[in-house]
């Protein structure tokens, strides 16, 4: 289904439901899974929202039959990631939610989303964040690709599409790369990419009239031994809070500071 | 030695002797079994001699070149490696590509990944840190061929006792499918400083430098090592943003992080808090990066870096 002009674009943004990074964040003592009380949107997902709206906007909006899709996976209140990307300017949104899905890893999540996606019909592009703020493993994205069979154009820095191609920037160290790929294709963007807007009194307004189609695994023919933390490749065997490092020394500049500071390198050998 | 089982190591483009990580990753799979190599690209006669240095037997190549995309040719040729191999885990470094290589391989073999190793037992269980650096988790690949990436500085590199040269395998590279071609490669300037991925000595500046990165970089001269920066310094263009420490920049875990004039946010402490060293200096005795150092400066790095810098240089002569 390679686009060669430059018709409306479906694209689907996937935004996850994350814990706040202002508060302190914990995993719980028996499953060592994320405790979510505290949860937000991915805020590295706000760059893929944008990066969707520019691109619908630049071809006329939802007006000209442009779609942007917001879809996570996760519990109830992950409803709340899709309600605000709908504010921003998305145009429905899914959210897929189920008992078993809990404890689910990359693996897992993939499967999920690679499923919601195929019931969607055929989508022109895929957009998601770097990674996300709480797994921060930047799997999902490439594990997806995969399962969808998609070119992926992962840590995007720039993002245009023009004539059924699309071309990312990306920064990768020593090198600059452009990388290019047709439709339809993943992308996954980094904060270089845009500034996000913010939600506005109209957007909000106009949220609470847009779609939010929820479906569970039996809706997507998925069994829910292949989710959660049944279907999981992978266990965390424990955790621990990171010690608090142990008292440290601060001293105050009082003019011999650099000195002191090197004398304390050569205490631990480190010079 | 510990078992006979062999442990894969994935040499991603090589150019000319191997990066430090991927000597650290062949040291990491000498303690773990037998180290195996697979090389996306054949290996000279100076690169095979090394690879045998650190005790790897057999080398997979891919028996026609790969193709300039990204990601997706890697992971189909090293499905094949894993399946004429039948190793016991894949070790693979921790980049943006090692890391987006394992998890396209993983769905290819049904096998779990585990990122941002930074110690690997040879029960092949894996000690990372998650959630910026506030737990420390062990890990484990339950279902398949662990593929496992490990971060630079996880271990000392060492050359083995290896003899005689590995033998070369050719493997089918396999079809990648769909994949985005690289058009486009332009290299960055060379600082000639080391990579700040891999380099053991870290100096990073933030806001606090003012537009003047002179200091970090004479300190960071005078110890050997990289320099790195915030996002506030780098979305303000005093310098590159390859430099960029955290969240969304580089993780890094050095030997040493001098951080000077950085507050310590949540998103930087996520790229540097399993740093074994930590230093920070800040006129703000209220920063919460004095949180997490091992050594404080409270005081203007206008003055302190330069003189840390001389006394260095002092005492090495
Ligand atoms: C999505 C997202 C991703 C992000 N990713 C990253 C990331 O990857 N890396 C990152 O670093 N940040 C990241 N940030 C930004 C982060 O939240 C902070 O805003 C940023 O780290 C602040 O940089 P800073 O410490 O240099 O600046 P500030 O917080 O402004 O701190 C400057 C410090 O310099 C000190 N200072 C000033 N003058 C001097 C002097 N002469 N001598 C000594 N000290 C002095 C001050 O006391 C102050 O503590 C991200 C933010 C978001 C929203
Ligand atoms: N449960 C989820 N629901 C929707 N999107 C997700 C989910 N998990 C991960 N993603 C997407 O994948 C990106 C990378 O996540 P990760 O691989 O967990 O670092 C995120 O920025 C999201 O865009």
């Amino acid at each position: 289904m390679h686009k060669a002009d430059n018709s409306a674009l479906k694209i689907v943004v996937l935004v996850k439901y994350v814990p706040d990074t202002q508060f302190d964040r914990h995993l719980t003592a028996n499953s060592h899974t994320v405790d979510r009380s505290e949860s937000i949107l991915s805020e590295l997902d706000e760059y893929a929202i944008e990066a969707a709206l520019q691109l619908i906007e630049a071809r006329g909006g939802a007006k000209a039959g442009n779609t942007v899709t917001a879809l996570t996976v996760g519990p109830a209140a992950a409803v709340n990631a899709v309600k605000k990307a709908l504010q921003l300017g998305a145009t429905d949104g899914v959210h897929v939610t189920d008992e078993a899905l809990a404890g689910s890893d990359a693996s897992g999540t993939s499967l999920v989303l690679a499923a919601a996606i195929r019931s969607l019909g055929p989508v022109d592009l895929v957009l998601t964040g770097m990674a996300s703020t709480d797994g921060e493993t930047s799997l999902v994205p490439a594990q997806l690709a995969e399962r969808l069979g998609l070119a992926q154009l992962t840590f995007a820095a720039s993002l245009e599409v023009d004539g059924g191609v699309v071309t990312a920037r990306r920064d990768d160290g020593q090198e600059s790369e452009t990388v290019q790929a047709q439709l339809p294709a993943l992308v996954s963007v980094t904060d270089q990419i845009n500034e996000p807007r913010y939600p506005n009194f109209k957007g909000i307004i106009a949220a609470k009239k847009k779609k939010v189609a929820e479906l569970a695994l039996s809706d997507l023919g998925l069994d829910p031994g292949q989710v959660g933390r049944t279907g999981a490749w992978t266990t965390v065997l424990s955790a621990e809070a990171r010690p608090p490092r142990g008292q440290g020394t601060i001293i105050t500049d009082e003019g011999d500071a650099g000195i002191k500071l090197v004398d304390f390198l050569a205490s631990r050998k480190l010079l | 030695m510990a078992g006979t089982a062999k442990i894969l190591v994935f040499i991603d483009s090589p150019d000319g002797p191997l990066h430090k990580v991927q000597r650290e990753l062949l040291t990491l799979a000498g303690t773990l079994g037998e180290p195996a190599a697979a090389v996306s690209s054949p290996p000279d006669e100076a690169l095979l001699a090394e690879l045998a240095g650190y005790g790897a037997a057999t080398v997979y190549q891919p028996a026609a070149q790969l193709e300039d995309s990204l990601v997706a040719p890697n992971a189909a040729f090293l499905a094949n490696v894993v399946r004429e191999a039948a190793p016991a885990a894949v070790l693979l470094e921790n980049s943006y590509e090692g890391k987006e290589t394992a998890a396209r391989l993983g769905i290819k073999l049904s096998s779990g990944v585990v990122t941002d190793a930074i110690a690997v037992a040879p029960d092949l269980s894996v000690t990372k840190s998650v959630l910026a650096g506030a737990y420390t988790v062990v890990a484990k690949v339950t279902t398949g061929t662990p593929l496992i990436t490990v971060k630079a500085n996880s271990i000392e590199a060492a050359a083995g006792t290896g003899t005689g040269m590995p033998v070369v395998v050719e493997v089918d590279p396999g079809e990648p499918g769909p994949a985005a071609r690289v058009t486009e490669r332009s290299a960055k300037p060379a600082s000639g400083r080391p990579d700040l991925g891999e380099a053991r000595v870290v100096v990073a500046g933030g806001r606090g430098v003012n537009g003047d990165f002179g200091p970090i970089e004479e300190l960071a001269d005078a110890l050997g090592g990289a320099v790195g920066a915030s996002r506030a310094a780098t979305d303000a263009g005093w310098i590159d943003h390859s430099a960029q420490v955290g969240q969304t920049g580089k993780t890094v875990s050095p030997q040493l992080y001098i951080s000077a004039g950085i507050s310590g946010a949540i998103q930087q402490k996520a790229g540097m808090q399993t740093a074994q060293v930590i230093v920070a200096v800040n006129k703000d005795a209220d920063s919460p990066v004095f949180e997490i150092a091992d050594f404080g400066v409270v005081g203007d790095l206008f003055q302190v870096l330069p003189q840390a810098a001389g006394e260095i240089r002092k005492r090495k002569g």
